[in-house]
């Protein structure tokens, strides 16, 4: 066991997925020599050498495309788009082809690639710096889209993806990166991709959150235990696609309320599907609508205002007790 | 002494063995050439590339190509350049000190921002990238509405309405075709205006660089790509970035004429900038100028140059700084204004005091500009933020978040709100 950051525990990941598997390479601007912008990627350059750890030229499409290929061909590419607001220069090559190609070729091929993505704000960085955009591709048939919440599920995470037999997007927090440390096991370790954990039981109102909202809710919970009494479960996502339906189902059927967190933007987000997920499978448990807390729908608001758009634990706890009393 | 122009070979290096390989092709291959009969023929015209160069590192000149430029403007060139090196500095400190947030230093660019800008007219059109602060300043935005940028407030990207600037463009390349688009348009409506667009050496390898530069080729646009090739995309060299020679030749593929130019020379870049934008008013089309300069900084301020470049090249570089170099012209010419560096200074201490006394106008301002005309979810959940803020105020320091306060608002932007009160 050693307590590691989130940037080191993805680290530990990367390292032992290429010691362990030769086909796995990793690509992206400032990967190798720097070791990544957020050092995620430190040290695989001097380990591995050049041609495993690609410094691609900047170039946000040929990066996700050329991955397309050394997949087709048998590779397992770890791509790193340095923040996932540049990721709309390669977004063709992710919804056109990394998504369909075991459809398109009736699996003759199959696209066995993770694309990292830095993303989501209250980092004090400028425009495209500090978005959320995990709905575009959770909205994808065929992709995986993953976000971790901390350092132990983020290195297990990270390495289940890479041995994914499919394409998977997986978002790593900026705030989350040096947030907390973690005891991470001195073993590999894989979680399963799809399963969404309930990290606090309850049986008033089910939280449910991912990434860096996760410590909101959890927070959140802890306020409405406090000055509520209120027994408040929160659900960690882990996986926004494929949803896990049936661990929210299954809370949402004992609570019989629940409140969405998200630092997306409101309308048609992850929080919408959740909800009308929960809607069909456990609408004879509900006690209240299905509410949600979420950015608004603006784009980036210059980070000064940050603090203003994002949730906080202030307005999941206001949320809830209005769920609580209805 | 300075090398006026000459032509630079278009392949970074001579292929080895490439003569013996074809040889043994002819030979042993599948296909035994013994007479041709359809010949590879040379095609007209050879392409070639030029570098310019006219001041060298100590100031010495090659008066043959020395552009007139009337004295008053040298010296607004280069007071310009030192406000530009001057804030810099003094943003980097600012950073540090938390008062402003992440940007991108400019240091060692500014004779290929100032030499390139100072060509346009203002009724030009100029699009930065993310690294243009002198070129910006030149362009009338003032010292406070960029710290407010950088600040982390939107109210800082806001151009005056007679401006002719778009607002800083961050992902790298994207600005490009929105350049070639303001030039179509400026032909179609037939104004005379032309585009400078600014990018740099990684910029390159992005397909809106390629797709912009054809387009503006098709459409035989009045345009100007200025790169400011300075040397790292971050932690890649610009060797790792492209197996071209030059940047400049990138033009040829296009059918444009491209120009590499010493970036550390303002009057090189001034010369070829001027060029070009008459080229592309008189209706003859876009060039590509590539400045050769160097990022004498970090990146931005959240990274650290130590992990990929030696001590040694920033110091090479050093010693070319277009600041030294031209204030030695300046001061052959006895051009250079005695108290001037204090000058830039104090006007930079009262952009910086009047920026900190700017308070931020109403966090409600974010809901203003996301569409012509709000639609009711947006004025809703403007509601709904005026319903928290207010609650904040009144519960008073307990609230986990505060309302800033109330203070005058930028230049240019709207008082009154469009939204129901």
């Amino acid at each position: 066991m050693a307590k590691l950051s989130m940037v080191k525990a993805l680290n530990l990941a990367l390292h032992e997925e290429m010691e362990r598997d030769r086909d796995v390479v990793v690509i992206g601007e400032d990967v190798g020599v720097d070791g990544g912008v957020f050092r995620v990627t430190e040290d695989l350059h001097r380990t591995f050498g050049g041609k495993r750890v690609i410094d691609s030229p900047l170039a946000e499409a040929a990066i996700i495309g050329a991955s397309i290929g050394m997949a087709l061909y048998g590779l397992k590419p770890v791509c790193e788009i340095q923040f996932s607001g540049f990721a709309f220069q390669c977004f063709h090559q992710i919804e056109n082809h990394a998504a369909r190609y075991r459809m398109r070729s009736q699996g003759r091929f199959a696209c066995q690639l993770v694309m990292r993505m830095p993303f989501g704000g209250g980092v004090r960085a400028l425009e495209h710096h500090s978005e959320s955009e995990e709905q575009f591709y959770a909205h994808m048939p065929g992709l995986k889209m993953v976000v971790p919440s901390g350092p132990r599920n983020a290195r297990a995470l990270l390495a289940a993806a890479i041995r994914d037999p499919d394409p998977v997007v997986f978002f790593e927090h900026k705030g989350l990166y040096h947030a907390l440390r973690e005891d991470v096991p001195d073993e590999p370790e894989t979680m399963e991709i799809g399963r969404a954990h309930v990290v606090r039981e309850g049986h008033d109102l089910t939280l449910i959150a991912y990434g860096a909202m996760l410590r909101v809710a959890r927070e959140a919970a802890e306020v409405l235990a406090q000055e509520d009494g209120a027994d408040v479960e929160v659900i960690d996502v882990l996986t926004v696609s494929p949803l896990d339906r049936s661990t929210l189902a299954a809370s949402v059927q004992k609570t019989g309320r629940a409140v969405v967190v998200h630092e997306a933007p409101r309308s048609f987000g992850p929080g919408a599907e959740i909800a009308a997920s929960v809607m069909e499978s456990a609408f004879l448990s509900l006690e209240a609508p299905i509410k949600r807390v979420t950015a608004y729908d603006v784009p980036f608001v210059g980070f000064a205002r940050e603090k203003t758009n994002v949730p906080d634990v202030d307005r999941v706890v206001a949320a809830s007790r209005e769920t609580l009393a209805y | 002494m300075p090398s006026p122009r000459r032509s630079l070979p278009a392949s970074r290096r001579d292929v080895p063995g490439i003569d013996e390989r074809r040889q043994e092709l002819g030979r042993g291959g599948k296909i035994q050439v013994t007479e041709p009969t359809m010949p590879r023929t040379p095609l007209e015209p050879r392409f070639a590339v030029d570098y310019l160069s006219i001041l060298d590192s100590d100031g010495n000149l090659d008066t043959a190509l020395e552009p007139e430029i009337v004295p008053d403007q040298l010296k607004r060139i280069y007071r310009a350049m030192l406000l530009g090196r001057r804030l810099d500095e003094r943003m980097v400190r600012l950073q540090r000190q938390g008062r402003i947030g992440t940007f991108a230093p400019i240091k060692g660019q500014e004779a290929a921002q100032i030499g390139s800008v100072v060509t346009l007219a203002r009724t030009d059109w100029m699009v930065p990238s993310f690294r243009e602060t002198a070129a910006m300043l030149w362009r009338g935005w003032p010292i406070e509405k960029l710290l407010l940028f950088f600040a982390g407030y939107l109210e800082g990207g806001h151009p005056e309405p007679d401006q002719h600037d778009l607002p800083v463009a961050i992902p790298v390349a994207t600005q490009l075709p929105h350049a070639v688009g303001l030039a179509y348009a400026a032909q179609y409506r037939g104004d005379e205006a032309v585009v400078m667009v600014y990018f740099g050496d990684g910029a390159t390898s992005e397909g809106d660089f390629h797709e912009a530069m054809n387009f503006a080729g098709v459409w035989h646009l009045p345009i100007v790509f200025v790169c400011q090739n300075n040397q790292w995309a971050i932690s890649v060299p610009v060797k790792k970035q492209t197996h071209s020679r030059t940047i400049a030749q990138k033009a040829l593929a296009y059918g444009l004429p491209g120009i590499q130019v010493d970036g550390n020379d303002v009057l090189a870049v001034y010369a070829a900038s001027r060029e070009a934008v008459e080229r592309a008013r008189e209706g003859d089309g876009p060039t590509l100028i590539e400045c050769v300069t160097y990022r004498l900084g970090v990146h931005t301020t959240a990274d650290d140059p130590t992990k990929y470049r030696s001590e040694e090249e920033v110091k090479e570089w050093e010693r070319k700084d277009p600041l030294t170099r031209f204030s030695a012209y300046l001061e052959k010419k006895n051009l250079l204004e005695t108290g001037l560096e204090e000058q830039v200074d104090a006007e930079i201490a009262r952009s910086v005091a009047a920026f900190e006394a700017t308070g931020p106008a109403d966090p409600l301002i974010m809901f203003d500009h996301v569409y012509g005309t709000p639609p009711p979810h947006l004025v809703e959940q403007r509601e709904d933020l005026a319903r928290r803020l207010d609650r904040t105020a009144t519960r008073g320091a307990g609230g986990t978040t505060k309302a800033p306060p109330s203070s005058p608002p930028m230049r240019g932007q709207r008082t009154r709100s469009r939204w129901p009160s």
